[in-house]
């Protein structure tokens, strides 16, 4: 057999049907069949009726737009100072911003469940800013890095351009810079949003008694509820889509917008 | 007295912080109302630069920018009634064209109505009536900048300065932005300040050109003095072609170089050491018999309605335009009628010429083996193991059409009584006592002349060797035709 170029994308299509398309099929026999493998819609209505269940996904959101929210406005001055700064040495004020990522997860977050407990005492007091602050910490990374690289991928002379046509600094970041920085913005939430509303592993090390969509899974999958377990998976990944159909939107929205202010 | 000075720049220095560059030295200049001035230099020059002082992005480090007799040289750019059209365009890639033209205008927050109307008013100037809904990335690049200039004349700024406005199109398409541009100008009796490297495009369009070099301004003048009359040789090299030579006045407006004796029209004191200038259509060719100088054709090119022609005389080379096209190989007669000749005193007496490139590729003057290497001197090129020399596209060098040009200062050059021992001889045919030591010119046997310093007092007519170090030589490569 003759060797084409054809050929080396055969590892990467082993590799969609291994890790994307088997498990997504899996996922979705379980999620729509009992424990006899009966085809069934319970799981569905059972999460849509669970009260529990609903209440978990509100306050999963209330804490993934609050996390994000705070990452928004944390990373957004640093990414535009460091990307807008003269510094020899910007890409290597970014990497101490992002090193926490290159240290142990697990230690991290133990060392700031440490700090929290000197600075609060009792950890239980407080599970909803805990959660915004464990959660904001582990993920400020992926928020930074995407803004910063759009903002220092701007043409300067856009930024001069207004100047030129008399708007002064304020008003050069409103309507130029920041909606130009919206693509950064986007890709920061969507990178920060979905992590927020179902990373519990943050939460269980914090001692943290929140309750979010991750440990609703985890507790099925604990339960040896595959199905219900799957069933929420998918729901999830349902709302994700959801989500990201609507940013994109919203992206050119936003733009427009940002344009007529 | 009316003063008609629309700004004036005064002892405008600018350097930079981070690595203490000048780029800008001492930079003079007076623009009247309605005049379309162009910076005109290579790049690094400083030209823009000082343009970016003008429109306020820059601070001067020193010096005043006087706007109708006001300094606003520490103004910020929106308090200027100045705007500016960018290289690469700069428009704003989230809004359509309205909103761009529109920009400026709601920065001043003029009516809604109004807004529209001049909009469509300088959308028709720049004959793209219709596509305010257009969004910038449909547009092509000569589109791009009839919007880049409609957004800039919008607001009816005093003074627009253009940053190498036509860079980025093509020939055609600049040719024709180029009328249109000078159009504009007439029609709309705006100042414009335009920067360029491209001489050509700074002839056509320029009420006044401004010719930088090095951060200095090395002339100010209508397109006519700068081509007829430039000051100095960079301003002769960088518009037009020309041909340089470094020679003496041998008597009342006469001047020798290039190894002939020519009649001048300069009055210059016999025994200066100058410039001489000669465009290459000012050179006519004649039987070998009928001319001032000869010299063996080495290349003819067809450049449409002329011929470009390369005739070696001695060790001179010669650039000529002719319509008609004589053999590579003949021998032919050079004239130059004394108006073809710009004389200019030499005020740095550098002593250029051209080296050979032998069939080793080794570089020789006059028979003798200079010991400097090729390879430095081609940036990327190497030496290949049977010993041609290749540049870094990896083509062998054409030894015939690359020229190699040395230069020397007069300090470096030493004289010696025993001729042999020099890299090349000559006689001493002038020189001058300038307070610390004498100016020699020296008249070599390969028909060039050469200045020397010296502290030492030799005589008229002496023959000597010039014993010149190649260590003290710089070597560049001449555009290759």
């Amino acid at each position: 057999m003759k060797f084409t170029r054809k050929n080396l994308c055969i590892p990467y299509v082993v590799y969609l049907v291994l890790f994307v398309a088997l498990p997504l099929i899996v996922l979705f026999y379980y999620a729509f069949t009992d424990g006899t493998g009966q085809f069934t819609v319970q799981n569905l209505t059972g999460f849509f009726t669970d009260p529990n269940a609903i209440g978990t996904l509100l306050y999963s959101f209330a804490v993934a737009i609050v996390t994000t929210a705070v990452c928004l406005l944390l990373a957004y001055p640093i990414a535009y100072i460091l990307a807008m700064s003269s510094l020899k040495r910007k890409s290597t004020v970014i990497m101490i911003f992002v090193m926490p990522m290159w240290i142990n997860f697990s230690l991290r977050i133990t060392a700031l469940k440490e700090v929290l407990t000197v600075l609060e005492g009792n950890l239980a007091m407080y599970p909803f800013l805990n959660a915004v602050i464990g959660m904001t910490y582990d993920f400020l990374p992926f928020m930074i890095l995407p803004i910063y690289t759009t903002i220092s991928k701007l043409d300067g002379a856009l930024r001069e351009a207004a100047m030129d046509l008399g708007a002064n600094e304020r008003e050069t970041f409103l309507r130029v810079t920041l909606p130009l920085s919206m693509p950064g913005i986007m890709s920061g939430i969507s990178m920060v949003f979905l992590p927020a509303m179902t990373n519990y592993v943050v939460l269980d090390m914090l001692y943290n008694s929140t309750y979010i969509m991750g440990s609703l899974i985890g507790s099925y999958f604990a339960a040896y509820n595959w199905h219900g377990g799957s069933m929420i998976a998918l729901i999830l990944l349902a709302i994700i889509c959801l989500f990201t159909l609507l940013t994109d939107d919203d992206q050119g929205e936003v733009q427009r917008g940002g344009a007529l202010l | 007295m009316e003063n008609t000075n629309i700004i004036e720049l005064k002892h405008v220095t600018k350097q930079f912080q981070d690595n203490g560059f000048i780029a800008v030295n001492d930079f003079n200049l007076e623009v009247k109302r309605g005049e379309f001035v162009t910076f005109l230099g290579p790049s690094g020059c400083g030209k823009t630069t000082t343009l970016r002082m003008i429109a306020g992005f820059d601070i001067p480090t020193s010096g005043e920018i006087l706007l109708n007799g006001k300094d606003i040289s520490k103004l910020p750019p929106y308090e200027r009634p100045i705007n500016t059209v960018f290289q690469r365009y700069a428009l704003f890639p989230h809004m359509d064209i309205y909103q761009n033209i529109a920009f400026g205008l709601k920065q001043k927050k003029t009516p809604k109505d109004q807004i529209d109307r001049k909009v469509k008013k300088v959308l028709s100037l720049v004959d793209l009536e219709g596509f305010e809904e257009r969004s910038v990335a449909t547009l092509s690049g000569g589109q791009q900048q009839r919007i880049a200039i409609a957004r800039a004349l919008v607001n009816e700024p005093e003074i627009l300065l253009l940053d190498e406005p036509l860079g980025a199109l093509d020939l055609k398409m600049r040719q024709e932005m180029q009328i249109e541009l000078k159009d504009m100008h007439d029609k709309l009796g705006i100042t414009f300040i335009y920067v360029t490297h491209d001489q050509e495009e700074a002839l056509t369009m320029s009420d006044k050109i401004v010719v930088m070099s090095e951060g200095h301004i090395q002339q100010i003048g209508t397109p006519e003095d700068i081509y007829n009359e430039p000051k100095n040789a960079f301003v002769a090299d960088f518009i037009g072609e020309s041909n340089i030579f470094s020679g003496i006045m041998t008597g009342k407006m006469k001047a020798r170089f290039c190894g002939g004796e020519f009649d001048c029209v300069d009055d210059v004191p016999e025994g200066t050491h100058i410039t001489a200038v000669v465009r290459p259509e000012d050179v006519e060719i004649t039987k070998p018999e009928d001319g001032m100088i000869t010299g063996t054709v080495t290349s003819v090119i067809f450049k449409g309605i002329h011929y470009e022609i390369a005739v070696q005389s001695g060790k001179n080379e010669m650039e000529i335009r002719s319509v008609r096209a004589p053999k590579v190989g003949e021998k032919v007669g050079m004239r130059i009628e004394p108006d073809g000749i710009h004389i200019m005193i030499a005020e740095d007496h550098t002593n250029r010429f051209l080296v050979d490139i032998n069939e080793d590729y080794r570089l020789a003057y006059n028979g003798q083996l200079l010991d400097a290497s090729l390879t430095k001197l081609i940036k990327g090129s190497r030496r290949e193991a049977d010993g041609r020399v290749v540049d870094a596209a990896g083509d062998v060098i054409d030894i015939a059409r690359t020229k190699i040009e040395a230069s020397i200062q007069p300090e470096d050059i030493k004289m010696t009584d025993n001729a042999e021992e020099g890299l090349v001889q000559g006689n001493i045919s002038n020189l001058i006592y300038q307070g610390s030591h004498y100016l020699y010119v020296i008249h070599t046997d390969l028909e060039q002349d050469f200045a020397v310093y010296d502290e030492y007092l030799w005589n008229m007519g002496d023959r000597v060797g010039l014993i010149m170090p190649v260590e003290k030589m710089k070597f560049s490569m001449k555009k290759a035709k």
